[in-house]
């Protein structure tokens, strides 16, 4: 994945998170250039595919914050979904399944879609 | 604003040998510029030409508008890194910050002795005991405090550790974030694509391709279909093709979308693209007019 797509999928995963709330700033480009050594035109243009996107909004002058949130009334049930998660990973491992077979299995599954799926 | 560097049929010759040749170009400021190619592509040469070391044989060549080590003025308006990091090794970290304020009159002693000290050198120490890194970050002290328009870096981190390197591309991607315009050539592909919005692609003296990544990226594509002889329309030009036995895979500099539906269309990535460039021999004639000026 290129940087720019990196970026842009960082900050909307941290939205559909809930790590980043309506109002939360974003690093400025200096920072993020200076933590990850990205050109800061990257920094810039993924910014501003965001606030296309209408996830964020730059202030001239001030910063970047987030304007609206990803994370919906559906945050709340993260934890226990998680939790399930987290008692499945340990089945499929004692089961012998390896990160890589996890990952295909969920991927397949997921990607099966709704329809095909348990009911 | 004039550009950071721009040149006309410029050329260096070393006794009969060519090093470049009519090199044409014209490099935006404010860009972070990556120069590649391969070993003996003229990237030295183009660099050493840029700040005043050597003189173009034939043809022109400016620096933000003027010509290159024309005077102490101008000759304090470009920084420049060189492959070997040259410092007196006798020497401690503050005597080359004493040099580096003697010499340039436009010297900033608060930036230079900032980033030695962020660096965490120890400014009484010669700099013969100092690590690769920390020697690379010592001469980007002493060419920052000449407080340059224009730093030029020859293979700034080719033999600094995968963290230093790290640590060097992170305060120059600081650097430019303030305006500072970089121009620097790197074997490493993986760091022009994270760090460069402009390249250049040197092979055997020539200029292959230069441009904006974005720009570059949005003209070229990669066809894939049943093998053939690629016949395209005249405004696509294949830069590379590869056959195999079923398959014919071309990547192609275009201006339009590629309508023919008989091939599949995909992107291409920067690395795939320059070494596309970097391999192929440059042209007998210019077969794309306007290919090597972007402006």
């Amino acid at each position: 994945m290129s940087p720019y797509r990196q970026l842009v999928h960082q900050v909307r995963q941290a939205l559909l998170l809930g790590l980043l709330r309506q109002g939360d700033q974003l690093p400025t480009v200096k920072e993020v250039v200076a933590s990850v050594a990205i050109n800061p035109n990257t920094v810039l243009k993924a910014y501003r595919e965001l606030e296309f996107e209408g996830l964020v909004e730059g202030r001239p002058g001030v910063g970047t914050f987030v304007t609206r949130s990803l994370a919906d009334s559906s945050l709340a049930a993260h934890a226990a979904l998680r939790k399930d998660l987290k008692g499945w990973l340990a089945k499929a491992r004692r089961a012998g399944l390896d990160d890589a077979s996890i990952a295909a299995l969920f991927e397949s599954t997921f990607r099966a879609g709704p329809n095909e799926g348990v009911a | 604003m004039s550009a950071a560097i721009e040149a006309s049929a410029a050329g260096k010759r070393f006794g009969r040998a060519w090093a470049l040749r009519d090199c044409t170009l014209s490099v935006p400021q404010g860009r972070v510029v990556g120069l590649v190619g391969t070993n003996g592509a003229g990237k030295s040469t183009l660099l050493h030409l840029a700040v005043g070391l050597l003189r173009p044989t034939e043809g022109h060549l400016t620096v933000l508008g003027e010509r290159p080590g024309n005077d102490a003025r101008q000759l304090g308006r470009v920084g420049f890194l060189a492959q070997d990091v040259p410092l007196y090794s006798g020497l401690t970290v503050d005597d080359h910050l004493r040099i580096g304020a003697a010499l340039n009159p436009a010297w900033d002693g608060t930036v230079a002795r900032a980033r030695v000290d962020r660096a965490g050198l120890d400014r009484r120490q010669r700099t013969g005991g100092l690590s690769g890194g920390q020697r690379a970050q010592l001469a980007l002290a002493l060419a920052i405090g000449k407080r340059p328009e224009l730093l030029i870096l020859d293979e700034p981190v080719a033999s600094l550790d995968p963290l230093a390197r790290r640590e060097f591309l992170a305060d120059l991607m600081e650097l430019a974030a303030d305006g500072l315009s970089i121009v620097l050539s790197s074997h490493l592909l993986e760091d022009v694509e994270r760090i460069c919005d402009h390249v250049i692609v040197l092979a055997a003296g020539q200029v292959r391709v230069a441009g904006d990544v974005d720009e570059l990226l949005a003209s070229h594509k990669v066809l894939t279909g049943v093998r053939r002889h690629a016949d395209l329309p005249a405004d696509q030009t294949v830069i590379r093709q590869r056959h195999s036995e079923r398959q014919s895979t071309l990547l192609v500099r275009t201006a339009r979308p590629v309508l023919d539906p008989s091939w599949t269309v995909s992107d291409v990535g920067l690395e795939e693209l320059v070494l596309a460039y970097m391999a192929t021999p440059p042209p007998v004639t210019d077969v794309v007019p306007g290919l090597r000026s972007v402006s």
